[in-house]
């Protein structure tokens, strides 16, 4: 079943521009994605594509002066603030990207889990010390901490988990066990979110895959479209493809365009080989090959 | 062990900068105008040129000021402060009663503006720039720039004077007995003058408690409770108020300086027999350098005792440089 759908969301925060004119600043748009249960779905993308803001805006918990606008649906129920509200922490999960998610000042175990017992638990299954727990995040190692933050979401009877980058900063080995404990978690039902740049990782233990770029999704696929250049359908996917080590490890030219900077057209046409005057209009998502795409020329 | 180790080292730290204080705070007394036998005998007409200067003579005046230095200070460290002209009393005797007197007024609006102040602070961050924010803060913000003698004087004329709720001044009522004085009444005398000292501190502290609670609701750790599902009521008690207390302390120990400034101000104005009043009738009436090096001295003690419980606090409660100094 599909435990979140996103449909055609966007989201722009309000600025004062100059003086007291406000503008609207559009950082995400028209993003689609689909989580479902027992699933990995991972988002690829650069710093700066709105890959972080996405997933506070599935848990409500956006800065107040962001707005979002279209569908998201949680097991085919609308997820309204006030469903996200009561949802958050118990079966809506953040697994954040670092350490300083955590209080400073309070022990790691009352962190984890208020529950002593599922607490230690956790930290187990997490292969950490159980003096962990009386530690201050300050004394955690690196990938200790990690794990930490980890064992906060195996803590809870989480449907869906939404993991914010988890895995930069790991070592190889600490990382593949970090994919191991979702996939374990996808294993027993729940729907993953994966946030990160590590498309490498992310190609091992995904299902599915999408590619976002300049605040929205240009390709949603199978992870094992990512084994050839032709199976996957969009030029960036292509080229992210290519520039993958094992691959042909070849650039692309240019940067992605900043919010607030976008083309009225496709977001990629600036830098795409394929561009054409079609380009000048903003394709919209349709399906190609069993995967979702944005663009005109996708076959 | 590092813990007792720094605190020796405050100490030591303490102990040179009185040396310091009593040096700068002797010579000033010495560049002063003021002559000690002029001032002892006053205006009295029967006191003959060879007397004063026998009398100059005789309290070592003539000495090198080097010399009188030394002097003074064995006598300070030996315990004996002088004897203040004014009060016609050892100079220590006259601190003792007189800073018992100020201690109750300044813990009291020590402590006042410290709860209400943090208090204050946190709902304002909880109604962050609400309307009860921006009006508290505006509040704030002149209550940091009234003078403390101005608002005695408005408390007098408000509460004393208009409403009658208060006594005008002294620490007891008038005309009783000191043994027949109550609790009750001590405590009517404090209220006005304590109110009035408070309201030097707390919306300095209430601005410094919300700017640092702003600090926590737009922390990483703040947004991972709203993740998971604490609200911001919940995210004060849980995360807010452990994160703000102690810089709040911290700032609160860090005043006693200021209390001590400003008690000077609200016990002339409330005729409050403390040892702010004695410093000012030391300074200005009788000019009465051995109670005023004495207070300079007890002074330089009081802020010094503030300063070290502040350190002294930071390495005992904040895990951070706790944990750090076990290592």
């Amino acid at each position: 079943m599909n435990a979140l759908e996103i449909k055609n969301l966007s989201l722009s925060f309000i600025m004062y521009d100059t003086g007291i004119k406000k503008k609207a600043l559009k950082v995400i748009s028209d993003l689609n994605i689909t989580l479902k249960e027992g699933e990995i779905h991972t988002i690829v993308g650069s710093s700066g594509s709105g890959k972080s803001l996405l997933a506070h805006a599935i848990l409500g918990i956006l800065p107040r002066n962001a707005i979002t606008d279209g569908e998201m649906n949680w097991f085919g129920e609308s997820l309204t603030p006030v469903l996200q509200k009561k949802l958050r922490g118990d079966q809506l999960i953040l697994v954040p990207q670092s350490v300083t998610y955590l209080d400073p000042l309070m022990r790691v175990g009352k962190q984890i889990c208020k529950d002593k017992a599922i607490a230690k638990d956790v930290l187990k299954k997490y292969e950490l010390d159980e003096q962990v727990a009386k530690k201050y995040p300050f004394e955690l190692s690196g990938g200790m901490a990690r794990r930490t933050l980890m064992a906060t979401a195996a803590a809870t009877k989480a449907k869906v988990i939404i993991a914010d980058e988890p895995t930069p900063g790991l070592s190889p080995k600490l990382a593949e066990g970090a994919m191991a404990h979702f996939r374990e978690l996808a294993d027993q039902g729940a729907a993953i979110l994966l946030i990160t740049h590590d498309l490498d990782l992310a190609l091992r233990y995904a299902d599915r895959i999408s590619v976002f770029y300049a605040g929205t999704t240009l390709e949603t696929a199978k992870a094992s479209d990512f084994q050839k250049e032709e199976f996957l359908r969009h030029p960036y996917s292509k080229a992210l493809w290519r520039a993958m080590p094992q691959n042909k490890f070849e650039p692309t030219a240019g940067t992605q365009p900043y919010a607030g900077n976008l083309p009225s057209g496709c977001v990629f046409a600036d830098r795409c080989p394929q561009r054409t005057d079609a380009c000048a209009v903003r394709p919209k998502a349709h399906t190609v090959r069993e995967g979702e795409v944005c663009c005109h020329h996708a076959n | 062990m590092k813990t007792t180790k720094s605190i020796g080292i405050y100490i030591l730290r303490g102990i040179t900068l009185l040396i310091a204080v009593a040096i700068f705070s002797f010579a000033l007394a010495q560049i002063s105008p003021v002559d000690p036998v002029r001032q002892y005998i006053q205006a009295n007409p029967g006191v003959s040129a060879e007397n004063v200067e026998a009398m100059k003579e005789y309290w070592g005046l003539n000495d090198s000021p080097v010399e009188r230095f030394f002097k003074w200070f064995s006598a300070v460290l030996h315990g004996d402060w002088g004897y203040s002209t004014t009060f016609r009393q050892p100079v220590l005797q006259v601190i003792g009663i007189r800073f018992k007197t100020s201690l109750a007024l300044m813990m009291t609006a020590w402590t006042f503006s410290g709860v209400l102040g943090f208090a204050i602070g946190c709902i304002m961050a909880l109604f962050r720039d609400r309307l009860f924010d921006r009006i508290v803060k505006r509040i704030c913000l002149v209550m940091c720039s009234v003078p403390t003698f101005w608002i005695g004087l408005v408390f007098l004329a408000v509460f004393s004077a208009i409403l009658g709720w208060f006594p005008f001044g002294l620490a007891v009522p008038a005309g009783v007995p000191a043994e027949a004085v109550t609790l009750g009444q001590r405590i009517h005398h404090l209220i006005l003058p304590a109110l009035t000292l408070s309201f030097l501190s707390f919306a300095n502290l209430a601005l410094h408690t919300r700017e640092k609670l702003l600090e926590v609701y737009d922390s990483d750790y703040a947004l991972f409770a709203k993740a998971r599902g604490d609200s911001d009521l919940k995210i004060l008690f849980k995360h807010g108020i452990r994160n703000s207390l102690l810089p709040a302390i911290t700032m609160q120990f860090g005043s006693f300086g200021e209390l001590f400034g400003g008690s000077m101000f609200a016990e002339n104005i409330f005729s409050y027999p403390g040892l702010g009043a004695a410093t000012s009738a030391a300074g200005t009436g009788g000019t009465d350098i051995p109670l005023f090096l004495g207070i300079v001295l007890f002074t330089s003690i009081f802020i010094f005792t503030g300063n070290l419980m502040a350190n002294i606090l930071y390495q005992v409660v904040d895990p951070q440089t706790r944990e750090g100094v076990k290592k």
